[in-house]
């Protein structure tokens, strides 16, 4: 067992496909720092990448993702930032219907598998995603 | 990080494409390409094996519902093999386990099959 302690971890990747795993992997081994289950991990990892996903998809003109991972008490925080022109979050689907679609399932899967989850889009600034996962022991 | 696909021919014109290793929006593109070309030759019965798949996000599922609505307009079908409980969870969450026939062996996916 690990000590549960507060700290945080910074990560930059290039807004490419190729560099999720890196993202996902990172975020996974801080996930396991806190004593996570394998299934909790293993969500976490999904949840990041599909906020990054997100960012490669949609935000137009961003070249970097910046992911935050906080670690407290009670579980990990992590804000997932791009710096493009907004992604279109509005898209959210509640389950796939009678007739699937091809995309938009990143975000209901982002909401279903963290405990919380906010987004704040600027066309300005870029999207940040913040999504909390608590830890049980 | 890679995608390996292994596509053969099993009995009574289906295929079996067998995937091994992470589908996310980096490798999802391959899978696609492999999935298009039967299609595209006229092969509308497929058994898609996840077996030895680790992980799958959002992209690789986009990629099984667009081969599964290919092949419905032919009247074939997609049946999927998946016994890792992470993998089938994701199907479970977004609800695709109503979508597609999902069995735990590549036997039985192949008997289900249209």
């Amino acid at each position: 067992m690990h000590e549960r302690t507060a700290g945080t971890v910074e990560l930059r990747i290039p807004c490419r496909a190729e560099w999720v795993a890196v993202a996902r992997l990172a975020v996974a081994a801080v996930a396991h720092r806190l004593n996570f289950s394998i299934e909790d991990i293993e969500d976490i990892k999904l949840a990041v990448a599909e906020a990054c996903t997100n960012c490669i998809l949609h935000a137009t003109g961003s070249q970097q993702i910046e992911i935050t991972c906080e670690t407290h008490e009670d579980g990990l925080t992590v804000h997932v930032r791009d710096f493009g022109s907004g992604a279109a979050v509005e898209n959210i689907r509640s389950a796939v219907h009678a007739e699937p679609q091809v995309g938009g399932l990143g975000v209901f899967l982002i909401r279903s598998l963290m405990d919380s989850v906010n987004y704040d889009v600027d066309p300005k600034r870029g999207t940040s995603l913040v999504m909390t996962k608590k830890v049980y022991d | 990080m890679d995608i390996k696909v292994n596509i053969r021919e099993a009995r009574g014109h289906a295929y079996v494409v067998e995937l091994s290793g992470e589908i996310d929006v980096y490798t999802s593109p391959k899978v696609k390409d492999a999935i298009t070309e039967l299609i595209d030759q006229g092969h509308y019965n497929l058994v898609i094996n996840l077996e030895k798949v680790r992980y799958i996000d959002s992209t690789g599922l986009g990629v099984l519902i667009g081969g599964l609505k290919r092949v419905r307009e032919h009247g074939g079908s997609v049946n999927l093999v998946c016994t890792n409980p992470q993998i089938r969870k994701i199907f479970d969450i977004t609800g695709l386990v109503k979508i597609f026939g999902i069995f735990d062996d590549e036997e039985s996916a192949m008997k289900a099959l249209v």
